[in-house]
C-alpha cells in the first residue's frame, strides 16, 4: 500500500523534478496543439463537436462509500493482483507484494514515480500515439497519476491476469487512467483494464492510455472494457511494441461513453514479431465509437491480424479508419485487417476506412470491410421459434461476436466478455419489453433462472448461441 | 497460354514513342502564360462565348483563387505545379473542321501518326479530335445524325443547343466541387457535347481524342454528356502528349447524365507522358434504371489523381466502375472512385486493379456513401494491388458510410506479387523473364479487361506489354 495517496501528492509534497518537467512540457504540447478540425483526415466522419474539455475538473473524492467501490471492482474471474481507482485515487491495491517476490512489479503510477524512476523514465509514453489525438495524449501526460506500472521480468510467467478498475464517481470528473506494461525476455503476462462509471447514465471526461510494450519472446494479453457512464465523452491511446518472436494481443470492448475514441498502434520492430488487435463494440441511442488503428510492419518477417467488430442499434455509429503500412525493407510480412460492422437499426450509422500502404513487394496484405443488417431469415427462423424481432436481433449480433471473443485464449475471460455484452443488450431492451416474450416450455424454463444470470444466458442455453454464430457473420 | 503469345520486340519499339513527337508551334491564339480576369477576358473573346459564359468563368476563377490544394490529404507532389507558368488558351482557330481536308497540315500529320483516321473508318460512329485547346476535327457518321444524335465540341453545344445544354452544364460538377474543376470551369476549352435522343441507341463507339502539343500548356476540355430515356451510348476517350522536361498541365471535368433507363459506357485510356499532371474531375448522374458504367486505364502521366463517380439518383440505378492503374518509375496513378447512393435498390460495383513497377506508386481511393433513409442497396468493392518490384509502393483509402435499411457494402483488397513459381514455370517452357512477367501482368488485369470492347483490349494488353518491358531485375 502507498503512503499517500495520489491525490495527496497533487495537493501537497512535490514530486521529482524529472516528473514536474515532463509534466510541464506535455501541458505545453497540449496548449500548441491545435484541437481537431472537421477537415483533419485523422478526424473524418467523428462528430468532433461533441467533443468539450473545459467543464471537466480532476475528481474529488466521490460519494460512493469504499466498501460498495470494492464490492463492484470484482472481476469474474481469479486475478493475480488488482488495483481499484475512483476518480484518479488509489482505493485499493491487493496481491504486489505477492508479485515482487517474483520480482515482479505492480506499482500504482503515484508511487512508481518515485520506487522506478529508472523504468518510468524509459518507458512512460515512450512510443508513439500519433493516430489524431496527440493533442489528447498531451493532455494525459499532464494529468496521469492513476494507473499502474506493470514490469515482468525476464523469464517470468504469470498465469493469472493482473487487473485494474478505474472508476469515475462524480459529476463533471476527469479521469487519466494509466497502464503500462513491460514484459521482459520471454515473460508472459494478461492484464485486464475495467473502465466504469458509478452512475451508469453518468458524463465526465476519462483520457486514457495504455502502452504494451513487448519483449523479445514475451506474450502480453489485454483485455480492456470500456464501460464508462452513457454521458462520458472517452479517449482510450493505446500503442504497442512488439520485439523480435514476441507476441502481443489486445481486444477493446467498448460498450460505454457517449463519444469514445480509441486509437491503437501495433509496431512490430523484430522478426517474428506478432501483434492480434481486436475490438468489439455495442453500440445504442447516439453513441459515436470512433476507432483508428495502425499495424507497423518495419522489419522483416512480421504478423498482424486485426479484428474488429460493431453491433449498431438506435441511432448509434462508429468510425473504423485502420491502416497498414508496410516499410519498404519489411518483406514477408503478414498483415490482414478486418473490419465487420452490423447495423440493427436503419438509423445507425456505419463508416470504414481500410486503409493500406505497401511499399514492399513480398508481402501477403489483405483488408477487408462489409456493413449489413440481420439476415432476415436467421431472425425469421427466430421468431418462428417465439423469440422477439429485438431479442432475435441481439441474439444473432451476440453470435456475430463470438469471432472475437473466440480469439481469446482465456476462456474465463472470453466469458466475462460474453456476460458484458449480454449485459449491455438487456440494457438496450426497450422499457416495456425487459423480458423476453417466449412461447417454448425450454425457453420458459430458461427465463425462471433469469434472475441470477445475465438475460441471453438463458436463452444461449436453449438456442444454442454458438451453433448461431456462423450464420451471422 | 500459347494463344497470347508476347509481341516481337521491334514491333513494340516503334508504338511506345506513337506519342512522342511535336511539331513547332504556330497558334492563332495564345492567351499567354499566368492566369488572371484578362486571360478570361482572352478566350471569352477568341471563344465568342455568350455574356453568361463570361460571368461564369469569372465567378469560378475567384472560387478556384480561393480553394486550398487538396495537400491535406493528396500527394505533395501537387505543389509542384504552378500555376502562373502555364498557357491556358492556344489554338489555330476556333471552329472545328468537318472534314480531315481542311485540317491543317502539321495536326492533321499529327493525327495521322496516331492513327485517328484510320481508326474512324474501320469501328467508330464519331470522331473528335482536340488539338491544345481546340477541336480540330469533329465529325460524326450520317446515320447517327440522321437519328438526332449530336456530336460537337463543348463550345458548339453551348452556342447552338443551348436549350439542352445550359440546364445540365456544371449541375453535375458543380463549379466549387474542388480546386481543380473550379479552374476548368474558368478556362475550359474544347471537349465534347453530346445528346442522345429517347430510344436511340448507338451502335458504334463515339470517340475523342486529346493531344497537347505545346509546351508548358494546360488543357481543360469540357464534357457534356446527356443520353435521353432508354437510350444508348459508348464513348472513349484517349490522350497523348510528347515528353516535354517542363511541367504540362490536363484538368478536364466530365458530366455524364443518364436520365431513365438509359445506358452510358465511358472508356478512357489515359497515356500522357510523364511530365503531365492529370487532375480530372469525373461524374455521371443516373436517374430511375439507369446505367453509367466508367472503365478507366491510366497508364501514363507525372500523377494521375482520378475517382470517376455515379450518383444514383433514381430507383435501381446502377454504377460501375473498372479502373486498371499501372504506375512506373515516378508515377504516381491516384485513381478510385465514388458511388453516392440515393434512391432505394440502387447498386453499385467498383473493381480497381492497379500495377506497381519499379518505384512506381499506386493508389486507391474510393467513396461509397449509402445515407440514412435508403433501402436495399448493394455495393460491392474490390481493389487488387500487384508489386512488381521490391521498392514499389501501394495503398488502399477507401470510405466507406453505411446507414438504413437492407443496406450491404463490401469491401475486399488485397496485395500480392507476381509468384517465382508462376515465372519459372514460363521460363521452363521457353519464355523469356520479361515475357513471362507481362504474361502474369497481363493474366492479372485479363478478367475486367474482357469487359472491354475489343479495340481497346487489345490496345491495353499492348501498353502493359510495353510498360513491363525492362522492369524485371
Amino acid at each position: 500500500m502507498p503512503k499517500k495517496s495520489p491525490s495527496a501528492r497533487r495537493n501537497g509534497a512535490a514530486l521529482p523534478a524529472w516528473w514536474e518537467s515532463r509534466r510541464a512540457e506535455a501541458r505545453r504540447r497540449f496548449d500548441e496543439l491545435p484541437l481537431p478540425q472537421r477537415k483533419d483526415e485523422d478526424w473524418r466522419f467523428a462528430t468532433i463537436e461533441a467533443i468539450r474539455l473545459d467543464e471537466f475538473q480532476p475528481g474529488a473524492k466521490g460519494k460512493t462509500p469504499e466498501a460498495k467501490l470494492l464490492a463492484r471492482s470484482q472481476p469474474p474471474f481469479a486475478v493475480a493482483a488488482r488495483a481499484v481507482f475512483a476518480n484518479d485515487r488509489l482505493v485499493r491495491i491487493e496481491g504486489a507484494e505477492e508479485l515482487a517476490k517474483q520480482g515482479v512489479v505492480f506499482e500504482p503510477l503515484a508511487t512508481a514515480i518515485e520506487k522506478h524512476p529508472a523504468l518510468l523514465q524509459k518507458y512512460f509514453m515512450a512510443h508513439p500515439v500519433d493516430l489524431g489525438a496527440q493533442k489528447f495524449a498531451a493532455l494525459h501526460a499532464a494529468h496521469a497519476s492513476a494507473g499502474v506500472l506493470i514490469h515482468v521480468p525476464k523469464n517470468v510467467e504469470l498465469e493469472l491476469p493482473l487487473v485494474s478498475f478505474h472508476w469515475i464517481d462524480a459529476a463533471k470528473t476527469a479521469v487519466y487512467p494509466h497502464t503500462l506494461i513491460v514484459a521482459g525476455e520471454n515473460a508472459k503476462v494478461k492484464v485486464v483494464d475495467f473502465l466504469g462509471s458509478t452512475d451508469s447514465k453518468g458524463g465526465g471526461l476519462a483520457c486514457g492510455l495504455n502502452d504494451l510494450l513487448v519483449g523479445p519472446g514475451a506474450k502480453v494479453d489485454y483485455v480492456c472494457f470500456q464501460r464508462w457512464g452513457t454521458a462520458v465523452t472517452s479517449f482510450q491511446l493505446n500503442s504497442t511494441r512488439v520485439e523480435k518472436d514476441g507476441e502481443a494481443r489486445s481486444l477493446f470492448v467498448n460498450l460505454g461513453a457517449a463519444y469514445a475514441r480509441q486509437e491503437s498502434r501495433s509496431t512490430l520492430v523484430g522478426g517474428g514479431a506478432r501483434s492480434e488487435m481486436l475490438g468489439l463494440s455495442v453500440g445504442n441511442d447516439r453513441q459515436e465509437f470512433d476507432q483508428r488503428t495502425l499495424q507497423c510492419h518495419d522489419v522483416p518477417h512480421t504478423w498482424s491480424d486485426l479484428l474488429y467488430k460493431n453491433a449498431l442499434d438506435d441511432r448509434s455509429k462508429s468510425i473504423f479508419k485502420g491502416l497498414i503500412r508496410v516499410a519498404p525493407g519489411a518483406a514477408k510480412t503478414d498483415a490482414y485487417q478486418n473490419n465487420r460492422n452490423l447495423l440493427l437499426n436503419p438509423e445507425a450509422e456505419a463508416d470504414s476506412m481500410p486503409g493500406l500502404e505497401i511499399l514492399n513487394d513480398d508481402v501477403r496484405c489483405t483488408h477487408g470491410a462489409t456493413t449489413g443488417q440481420i439476415d432476415q431469415d436467421q431472425l425469421f427462423y427466430l421468431m418462428a421459434r417465439g423469440i422477439d424481432p429485438r431479442t432475435g436481433a441481439q441474439l444473432l449480433a451476440y453470435g456475430f461476436f463470438e469471432e472475437v471473443i473466440d480469439r481469446l485464449p482465456d476462456k474465463k475471460i472470453g466469458e466475462a466478455v460474453r456476460a458484458a455484452v449480454a449485459e449491455k443488450f438487456a440494457a438496450m431492451r426497450p422499457k416495456g419489453k425487459a423480458k423476453v416474450s417466449v412461447r417454448k416450455p425450454a425457453v420458459r424454463a430458461a427465463k425462471a433462472s433469469q434472475a441470477k444470470k445475465p438475460p441471453l444466458k438463458g436463452l444461449k442455453k436453449a438456442i444454442n448461441v454458438r451453433a448461431l454464430q456462423g450464420l451471422a457473420k | 497460354m500459347s494463344e497470347t503469345e508476347p509481341k516481337e520486340k521491334p514491333d513494340l519499339a516503334i508504338d511506345q514513342d506513337i506519342g512522342n513527337f511535336s511539331y513547332p508551334e504556330d497558334y492563332a491564339f495564345d492567351a499567354g502564360t499566368g492566369l488572371t480576369d484578362k486571360t478570361i477576358d482572352y478566350i471569352c473573346d477568341a471563344k465568342d462565348d455568350p455574356d453568361w459564359v463570361r460571368e461564369f468563368r469569372k465567378k469560378a476563377l475567384k472560387v478556384f483563387q480561393q480553394k486550398p490544394l487538396p495537400t491535406h490529404w493528396a500527394s505533395q507532389d501537387l505543389q509542384n505545379i504552378h500555376f502562373d507558368d502555364f498557357r491556358y488558351y492556344l489554338s489555330k482557330g476556333a471552329k472545328s473542321k468537318r472534314t480531315w481536308d481542311e485540317v491543317p497540315d502539321d495536326v492533321k500529320r499529327t493525327f495521322e501518326r496516331l492513327g485517328i483516321p484510320e481508326k474512324e473508318r474501320m469501328f467508330l460512329a464519331g470522331v473528335e479530335a482536340q488539338f491544345d485547346s481546340e477541336a480540330a476535327y469533329s465529325n460524326i457518321k450520317k446515320a447517327v445524325e440522321e437519328q438526332g444524335v449530336i456530336f460537337v465540341g463543348s463550345r458548339e453545344g453551348l452556342k447552338e443547343h443551348p436549350e439542352i445544354f445550359r440546364p445540365w452544364f456544371g449541375k453535375v460538377i458543380p463549379t466549387a466541387d474542388n480546386k481543380f474543376s473550379a479552374l476548368n470551369s474558368a478556362v475550359f476549352s474544347g471537349g465534347s457535347f453530346i445528346y442522345v435522343p429517347k430510344g436511340v441507341k448507338v451502335k458504334h463507339p463515339l470517340q475523342a481524342y486529346f493531344r497537347i502539343n505545346a509546351e508548358n500548356f494546360g488543357q481543360f476540355e469540357r464534357t457534356l454528356i446527356i443520353v435521353d430515356e432508354g437510350a444508348e451510348v459508348t464513348y472513349m476517350e484517349g490522350c497523348t502528349a510528347p515528353k516535354f522536361d517542363s511541367v504540362t498541365l490536363h484538368s478536364a471535368v466530365v458530366e455524364l447524365v443518364a436520365l431513365k433507363g438509359a445506358k452510358i459506357q465511358y472508356i478512357t485510356v489515359q497515356n500522357w507522358s510523364p511530365n503531365v499532371f492529370n487532375l480530372v474531375t469525373k461524374r455521371g448522374i443516373a436517374h430511375e434504371e439507369a446505367e453509367i458504367k466508367w472503365i478507366d486505364c491510366n497508364i501514363g502521366s507525372r500523377l494521375t489523381m482520378k475517382y470517376p463517380g455515379v450518383v444514383l439518383k433514381g430507383r435501381k440505378a446502377r454504377g460501375e466502375v473498372l479502373s486498371i492503374a499501372l504506375a512506373n518509375n515516378g508515377q504516381h496513378q491516384d485513381t478510385g472512385a465514388k458511388m453516392i447512393h440515393a434512391a432505394d435498390e440502387t447498386s453499385s460495383n467498383i473493381i480497381s486493379k492497379s500495377i506497381s513497377i519499379g518505384k512506381g506508386r499506386a493508389t486507391y481511393r474510393g467513396l461509397v456513401h449509402i445515407p440514412r433513409h435508403l433501402k436495399g442497396c448493394k455495393n460491392n468493392t474490390e481493389c487488387d494491388a500487384l508489386l512488381i518490384n521490391t521498392d514499389s509502393r501501394t495503398d488502399t483509402y477507401p470510405a466507406i458510410v453505411t446507414r438504413g435499411e437492407g443496406n450491404s457494402v463490401q469491401h475486399e483488397a488485397s496485395v500480392s506479387k507476381v509468384s517465382a513459381e508462376q515465372i519459372f514455370y514460363m521460363q521452363q517452357r521457353g519464355l523469356s523473364e520479361g515475357q513471362a512477367m507481362s504474361l502474369s501482368v497481363n493474366g492479372f488485369v485479363n478478367d475486367l479487361v474482357r469487359q472491354f470492347p475489343m479495340e481497346y483490349s487489345v490496345e491495353l494488353k499492348r501498353l502493359i506489354d510495353l510498360e513491363m518491358e525492362g522492369s524485371v531485375g
